[in-house]
């Protein structure tokens, strides 16, 4: 067994002092340390997207990050961007879009999302879809999803003006 | 799957990551950004018992302008480069190239010198570099030495890094007023290993090009040059016909490997019609 190694990372604005396995990834320690179930594990290797959060400001691969890695960082999950409403607009779009059927995908959606929002408030349809092409729905068929994005960049604009 | 169990060090100094190379040969692996070691690790493809974390290193940040050349750190992301001015600037193939990688969020870990180094023939970077004409630095205990890419990629994911060297930055040439460069590629989906991709660089003389570099991904074992249609096209005015000619000398020089679903006579199709949309826009 390899030995623990401590670290101190800031996770939705608390501050958490854990000893990690070294090979424990950022989702694996954030679900079963820290009890944070939001962020999804489905292929942990990088393809699917679900695992998606936030590390010192910018979406990541939460299964193809170490835990110790994040050491004196800031992480977001959607837990985090849900309480402190940042994401409400977005997720009332999913809602009324349909853009979630099981909901196995929405939170890492969601976090690519609002990076999206955040980098191109202007961004087109095609860019919309380029952008969430990282993270798979097995359910929807990606159309309300894309629909739900693109309703929120509209909304944010007009909101500005 | 789960990674197997494996100790963690986090060196301040690349003289810590020579001393720990030395020590534990083949046992370590580096990690920068990841997205690469991660998968295999987790797929236990890669059982290291060290994982040596480079990141804490700052000489491997950064991009900047050193004389006639752009360094471009081996820690700089893909994100990154594909917003940095001075890329935008010095070496704008690599912010063209930069959005064809994978995926925002692997683009925000994945590091350009991690993906030189893995050296994979169906990447950006080294198909960039080699189009460019680039260098790659690497220091040991033993000193710094740059190594062209021309004689970097050796073989399939096998460089010209000895054991105990680390990628630590590339040197690539600025671009002239004069400088053309086209960068296509072709995947069933965005971010998806593209079947086949294409960067080339050139100088523009009038309506001929010179210094001609063509260097394609998704082909061989290792990033390749296709030097005939290079030389075919050096110096000659960009006419229809040429292009049509050197497209020929493309297909008929590569000797693609087939992948998953493509055979070669596809991939060499392919390379052909990436190459026949892309020399038009160099005569504009």
């Amino acid at each position: 067994m390899a030995d623990l190694y401590p670290i101190k990372v800031s996770v939705n604005g608390q501050s958490h002092q854990c000893s990690v396995q070294p090979r424990t990834h950022l989702v694996d320690f954030l679900r079963d340390e820290l009890g944070l179930k939001g962020s999804h594990l489905g292929c942990e290797h990088g393809v699917c997207g679900a695992c998606t959060v936030e590390l010192d400001g910018k979406i990541v691969r939460g299964c193809l990050t170490l835990a110790v890695q994040a050491d004196g960082g800031h992480v977001q999950t959607i837990e985090g961007l849900s309480q402190t409403g940042v994401i409400r607009d977005l997720q009332e779009a999913f809602v009324r879009r349909n853009a979630l059927q099981c909901g196995f995908c929405t939170s890492g959606m969601l976090m690519a999302a609002k990076e999206l929002l955040e980098t191109l408030p202007n961004a087109s349809r095609a860019e919309v879809r380029d952008w969430i092409s990282g993270n798979y729905c097995r359910c929807t068929g990606y159309q309300a999803i894309v629909d739900a994005i693109c309703d929120v960049l509209k909304q944010r604009k007009e909101a500005l003006v | 799957m789960k990674a197997a169990a494996f100790n963690y060090v986090k060196p301040a100094s690349l003289a810590q990551v020579f001393e720990l190379l030395q020590t534990h040969g083949d046992d370590a692996r580096l990690l920068a950004g990841g997205q690469t070691l991660m998968a295999t690790l987790n797929m236990r493809l890669s059982e290291p018992h060290l994982v040596v974390d480079i990141t804490g290193i700052q000489a491997l940040r950064g991009i900047s302008v050193q004389g006639a050349v752009l360094r471009i750190g081996a820690l700089v992301t893909h994100t990154d480069i594909e917003f940095s001015p001075l890329v935008a600037q010095h070496a704008p193939l690599l912010k063209t190239a930069a959005p064809h990688i994978a995926h925002r969020a692997i683009r925000n870990s994945g590091t350009w010198g991690g993906s030189i180094a893995y050296a994979d023939p169906a990447a950006e970077w080294p198909t960039c570099l080699l189009a460019l004409g680039g260098a790659v630095v690497a220091q040991s205990s033993r000193g710094e030495r740059r190594i062209a890419a021309d004689d970097f990629f050796t073989g399939l994911y096998s460089t010209a890094l000895a054991p105990d060297e680390v990628l630590t930055s590339c040197e690539i040439p600025l671009a002239a007023a004069d400088h053309w460069f086209g960068f296509s590629e072709l995947a069933r989906r965005h971010g998806d290993y593209a079947i086949v991709g294409m960067a080339a660089t050139a100088r523009r003389q009038g309506r001929a090009l010179q210094g001609v570099r063509i260097a394609l991904l998704g082909i061989a074992a290792t990033p390749v040059r296709a030097l005939k249609a290079e030389a075919l096209l050096e110096g000659r005015p960009l006419d229809q016909e040429l292009v049509a000619q050197a497209v020929a000398c493309l297909r008929a020089e590569i000797e693609p490997l087939p992948d998953l679903t493509n055979t070669p006579d596809t991939k060499r199709h392919l390379a052909g019609v990436l190459l026949q949309r892309m020399l038009p826009a160099a005569s504009v």
